[in-house]
């Protein structure tokens, strides 16, 4: 701080400091606080703010528990209130598409890192890197396209003679929430290849090689070798897989059905459908908790520092 | 490796790229298809009226509008906040730098529908405790959008910029003090110019991140619309190969972009490969 002054003067250093507070406090502290404040307080007409309803209470926390229903989950018949079951619809689901992401990017990257010719290189990340900078909302919505009823998909599997009439994907297949996952995996391979492929990039390839000449099989040289050192890629990877699959509202709306809710599809409905913006805040809470203790976790399985995540 | 595991590797590599593309190109494709509904499949001819009828729509020039003017907005305030950032947690150390740290990259991990809540419900109870409620600038809207994107993508400037600020020698700043320059001299003419290509990135990024957006500003935009909201809003609603065009036409500018970059790139590697050559051409001839 002293450094500072020295440097920039108290003009500068004052306007330094001041926006940097601006943004800590008024765009991220305060704000939070104030959803988890609102939290706690009940849904009122204008009225009644400030009135004598107007009390802190767990109801709206109670909300997300409560009116259960029977239901099932995975084929399992279950007593639970459908916005949790829409909660765990959400992590459970958003777990799959983390893993089939890793196992989608992982040889990817070790490819673009170890083996592919460094000339090719910028080409191939170039190609690569396109689909990223085009929107979410449209990469949804190619999927939407091809999985429609009358669609290519569709029309091709017919065609070739594998199935007799159109499959309704949406509907989903296997569990209601199979467009869901694929559809995701599509929009976020590309932040699980990334990172791990930044992480291999650095190691040196006389390690593989000596593994190698050592005789280790090539699955052991990946396990022993190649993963260890990729440990922070893979977990900055997992997180923002993870995180933009749970968040999603985007995919789940344009490419589910009615019969699966993703959790933000619930948050919405409650804050913008019902105007009960106390129980969204409520809901919000229980959703950022989630991805609390999901970073937390990532980084005590990984053993890696924030900063390694948050790249 | 062995060569029956290269060549499966090649082929990986092209099979992921044409999963990557081929929907895209799908999507590009039932921008001609002269059906009611977006899809190449049955092909019903040919046809530009889809790109005719977009120019006609009206919202979604609107919507475009309303992107370019919040991704305007969110560069201007998070790359000066975002450089301000990097200064000031790169002159302290210890605990408060870790803590400061948190703080300033827990935005980016934290999901974009929290982000778009917590800001329109702060702003309001704001306007409710000075009795303005729902008034103007409290109430959500593009404004808020803004807000409430600066306050993550401000950390990626922020580390954009303190990654390069590893590299600049304060040095520098005490001989220019020595030699007289005011504190504002020192920032303009020694700091800054070092921080300029992580600055220039930090906008672009913060640009595209803007209009990318989608979660933070469905929350925060009040009844407005930007681009992204526009599509889903019509994607939700029964669409024609409006959106398809529009899809196609955004991809093009993508590619062409990337195309100028990729060119410029390699003219640049090409020119530094030159001058090396040079340098080492007179070195020898000295010696």
């Amino acid at each position: 701080m002293q450094d500072l002054l020295r440097r920039y003067g108290p003009t500068l250093t004052g306007v330094f400091v001041l926006l940097t507070a601006f943004w800590l406090l008024a765009l991220v502290i305060l704000p939070n606080v104030s959803l988890f404040e609102q939290s706690f307080r009940p849904y009122l007409p204008f009225a009644e703010i400030g009135g004598e309803k107007d009390v802190y209470s767990l109801d709206n926390y109670s909300q997300f528990f409560g009116d259960a229903v029977d239901t099932s989950m995975f084929g399992i018949p279950v007593w639970i209130s459908l916005h949790f079951l829409a909660f765990l619809d959400t992590v459970f689901y958003s777990v799959v598409v983390t893993l089939i992401c890793f196992a989608m990017a992982y040889p990817l990257a070790y490819y673009l890192a170890k083996v592919a010719k460094p000339k090719s290189l910028p080409m191939l990340l170039l190609l690569l890197f396109i689909p990223l900078w085009v929107s979410e909302a449209l990469r949804a919505f190619a999927w939407y396209i091809i999985l429609t009823f009358n669609g290519p998909l569709n029309q091709m599997l017919v065609g070739m003679g594998l199935v007799e009439r159109g499959i309704r994907w949406q509907q989903g297949v296997v569990t209601d929430f199979d467009a869901i996952v694929a559809v995701l995996v599509y929009c976020y391979v590309l932040f699980m290849l990334l990172p791990i492929y930044t992480a291999i990039q650095s190691l040196d390839s006389n390690q593989i090689e000596a593994a190698e000449d050592l005789g280790a099989p090539w699955w052991k040289t990946h396990l022993r070798v190649v993963m260890p050192h990729a440990k922070p890629g893979i977990a900055s990877g997992c997180v923002m897989v993870f995180m933009l699959s749970a968040g999603s509202l985007l995919v789940p709306s344009v490419v589910g059905s009615t019969s699966a809710i993703w959790f933000p599809q619930a948050i919405y409905t409650q804050f913008n459908d019902a105007q009960d913006w106390q129980a969204g805040a409520a809901y919000s809470m229980i959703f950022l908790l989630l991805c609390i203790v999901f970073v937390a976790l990532m980084m005590r399985v990984f053993r890696v520092k924030l900063s390694d995540i948050a790249k | 490796m062995t060569r029956q595991r290269s060549i499966l590797s090649h082929l990986y590599l092209v099979v992921f790229l044409i999963y990557l593309m081929l929907p895209l190109l799908i999507m590009a494709g039932a921008a001609f298809n002269d059906s009611k509904l977006p899809t190449v499949t049955p092909w019903k001819g040919f046809t530009w009226r889809w790109f005719e009828a977009l120019f006609a729509d009206e919202r979604m020039w609107n919507a475009f509008a309303n992107s370019l003017i919040v991704a305007v907005a969110v560069a201007a305030l998070a790359v000066p906040i975002g450089t301000a950032a990097a200064i000031v947690i790169n002159s302290v150390s210890g605990r408060v730098r870790a803590t400061l740290y948190g703080f300033m990259v827990a935005p980016i991990l934290a999901p974009g529908l929290v982000i778009g809540i917590s800001t329109v419900l702060f702003w309001n109870s704001m306007g409710d405790a000075i009795g303005l409620r729902g008034v103007g600038p409290f109430s959500p809207g593009l404004h808020l959008s803004v807000l409430g994107q600066v306050s993550f993508i401000a950390a990626y400037v922020m580390l954009l910029v303190l990654a390069r600020i590893q590299s600049f020698d304060p040095a520098l700043e005490e001989a220019a003090l020595d030699l007289g320059a005011s504190h504002g001299q020192v920032l303009r003419r020694v700091l800054l110019p070092h921080l300029y290509p992580a600055i220039g990135a930090g906008a672009a990024i913060a640009f595209f991140q803007s209009i990318e957006n989608f979660n933070v500003t469905l929350f925060t935009r009040g009844t407005q619309d930007t681009l992204t909201v526009y599509v889903f809003s019509q994607v939700r609603a029964g669409i024609t190969p409006t959106i398809n065009a529009l899809a196609l036409m955004l991809m093009l500018f993508t590619v062409v972009c990337a195309l100028i970059y990729e060119v410029r790139r390699r003219r640049t590697a090409a020119l530094q490969q030159a001058r090396e050559d040079e340098a080492r051409r007179a070195e020898e001839a000295m010696l």
